[in-house]
């Protein structure tokens, strides 16, 4: 019997009872359906934070004291921090940078009139805008001598602006940082919230000798982010920097750094690592579903194998022979377990459209999983169709005939 | 390709399709087991329209299993034109029943929600016979057995009579050597049964088709040329009608 008479012979039997075919196939479609979402929601999730992150500047290095992220209790306070005087001396002598932006921070309660909004504030210059990518969205930004002198000036991110005024206008009111008195020279434009969930616009700026000397009251220069120019590679640059702040920081040939060079890449390679693993492991219990659907299939399988006995002896006695059989239910199996991974892929990738948009990660379509999917649930039809197919296939002939 | 039934005019006796040797065949094991056939030696040559009768569990059926080769025996030999059944593999008897072979059951066992012309169809699926000659044989034999006009109308659609009629018309569509019927008038009226009867009698006439037929009703077995009654795994009448 060839295979497309095969086919045509499982398309009917199928087709015989289309309400319990659709049943049998449930389990497939769930499972293959909550696969794909899984594996697109997740690669959506990926695809976000890589894309968050790169935003952030993927060409950026953040130079910190202490030893950064080595495990629990690093020792970071006991490191020097760093100066503007180490920002000055990378600036001028490594090669391929676009800006380096020195910068500290400080939280602080700010003040408006009756409005009070605890924010963060960063001390910084205007390169910091640069190596952010940031633009001003009304106003200037610091002149020279603000910056010398320490003036308090201070831009403003969009929330603290509207915790602060409101609807009013901001350029040139006056507002307290603790207990000193700013003046508002600038308005930043929205940047909505990072790769980490947190407001990137609850931030007020102030040239960096003025939190120095006013707020922090030391000469600290807690993070020097770097950005690398197009075309040049960040590792050369981070070994260039990781040099010359050794050099500088009088650290011996063989003794450990009491600094780091942060690499965006790496930080993207580590969050993503987080969100493939988890992806993974949302996708496997999802497979289990797809598991429990074969079992299904090969119950439903068993179920008409007993029922159609009778049938199976006709056609032994017709002159079918085992294997003829065998393939019969063997491919109704396959063909059942195939639909249903179709539909499970139509509706995994329905789901996980709407569910890309419900929880705001972008659709990434996964031309893999998909065939994965497929394949592995024909896959399934073969493993949990071939018990049950073999079943049929044995059967003696005789008592198939007189089967009641 | 017609030979008179009986053999008065002197022409020389039609080889033997089925021959049994001693065959005897044992269903269950050990203290539970019943001799169904005990050492039975028959023979039927081309062309014969045989019935065999006897009382239920008298062994016609297991008989009628062995010569369709889809039993064995468990001792002795039964020779299909000539060639030793027991010897041959599952797929082997297989093919044999597909080339040779033509089945009609009491309970007619047609696939339902089939129609009758893919009911008919189906040996020929089998034998590998492409979707056009297969769908013009398929026409033939039902038209020989009268339901060319139903071809296309399932099981349920059709009287006991008719579906029976499509049975044969499935058994004789891939023109077989033999017919084995198990009790085909066993599920009809009188009226429906004549007619099966008729049928059954002119493809022996006009096709040859040996025809070999359980029945347990006398009017039934009159059809035939010659009756063997069984009684407790034996038979009695062996002797041909030459």
């Amino acid at each position: 019997m060839r295979i497309l008479e095969t086919y045509l012979l499982a398309q009917r039997a199928i087709l015989r009872n289309v309400l319990r075919s659709a049943l049998t196939v449930l389990g497939i479609v769930i499972g293959v359906a909550a696969v794909i979402t899984m594996v697109t929601l997740g690669s959506g999730a990926t695809a976000k934070v890589t894309g968050d992150i790169s935003k952030l500047g993927s060409n950026l290095l953040h130079v910190r004291p202490g030893q950064g992220m080595r495990g629990p209790g690093g020792a970071r306070s006991s490191a020097d921090p760093f100066t503007i005087d180490d920002a000055t001396a990378i600036e001028h002598n490594i090669a391929g940078l676009t800006a380096v932006a020195p910068t500290a921070t400080a939280s602080c309660q700010a003040i408006h009139g009756s409005a009070n909004w605890a924010t963060s504030i960063t001390g910084a210059t205007n390169a910091y805008l640069t190596v952010q990518e940031w633009r001003l969205q009304e106003g200037r930004l610091f002149s020279d001598s603000e910056l010398k002198a320490g003036k308090s000036v201070c831009l403003l991110g969009r929330t603290v602006q509207k915790e602060l005024f409101g609807d009013a206008p901001a350029i040139g009111q006056n507002l307290r940082l603790g207990k000193i008195s700013f003046t508002v020279v600038g308005a930043l434009v929205e940047k909505g919230q990072s790769g980490f969930g947190e407001d990137q616009d609850d931030i007020v700026i102030v040239p960096l000798h003025t939190l120095q000397r006013r707020i922090s009251g030391n000469t600290d220069v807690r993070t020097i982010i770097v950005a690398v120019a197009d075309g040049v590679s960040a590792e050369t640059a981070q070994n260039d920097i990781e040099r010359l702040m050794r050099e500088r920081r009088g650290i011996k040939p063989g003794q450990d750094d009491d600094f780091h060079v942060r690499n965006m890449k790496e930080l993207i390679d580590t969050l993503t690592g987080t969100t493939t693993v988890l992806t993974a492991l949302l996708g496997a219990v999802a497979g289990v579903s797809l598991l429990v659907g074969g079992i299904g299939i090969m119950n439903i399988m068993m179920v008409s194998v007993t029922e159609r006995t009778r049938e199976i002896g006709t056609r032994l006695a017709i002159g079918a022979r085992g294997h003829e059989v065998l393939m019969q239910f063997l491919v109704e199996a396959v063909v059942l377990a195939a639909c249903g991974g179709l539909i499970g892929i139509a509706m995994g990738l329905c789901a996980s459209s709407v569910g890309a948009r419900v929880i705001g990660v972008p659709f990434v379509f996964k031309p893999g999983i998909v065939t994965v999917a497929f394949f592995f649930s024909g896959a399934v039809g073969v493993v949990f169709g071939f018990f049950p197919a073999q079943k049929a296939a044995q059967l003696n002939p005789v008592e198939a005939l007189r089967y009641e | 390709m017609r030979y008179p039934q009986s053999n008065s005019v002197g022409l020389p006796p039609r080889p033997k399709l089925i021959e049994f040797k001693g065959v005897t065949k044992v269903h269950g094991q050990c203290q539970t087991a019943t001799r169904a056939l005990d050492q039975i030696d028959l023979s039927i040559r081309q062309g014969e329209f045989v019935a065999l009768m006897g009382p239920s569990g008298s062994g016609k059926s297991t008989c009628l299993n062995i010569m369709g080769c889809l039993d064995t025996p468990t001792e002795g030999s039964y020779c299909f034109e000539g060639v030793k059944v027991e010897h041959l593999s599952l797929d082997q008897r297989a093919v044999l029943r597909r080339e040779f072979i033509g089945f009609v059951f009491q309970g007619f066992n047609l696939l339902n929600r089939t129609s009758a012309l893919e009911n008919v169809e189906l040996p020929l699926i089998y034998r590998n016979q492409p979707g056009r000659a297969r769908h013009i044989r398929a026409m033939e034999a039902l038209a020989a057995v009268g339901l060319e006009k139903w071809a296309h109308h399932t099981p349920g659609e059709l009287s006991g009579g008719q579906q029976q009629r499509v049975a044969i018309a499935r058994a004789i569509v891939g023109n077989p050597r033999v017919l084995l019927a198990d009790e085909p008038t066993g599920n009809l009226d009188s009226i429906r049964s004549k007619e099966i009867m008729q049928m059954l009698l002119s493809f022996n006439r006009q096709q040859d088709v040996t025809i070999v037929m359980v029945t347990h009703e006398a009017d039934m077995a009159a059809y035939a040329g010659r009756q063997i009654h069984f009684q407790d795994g034996r038979c009695s009448v062996q002797g041909f009608k030459e």
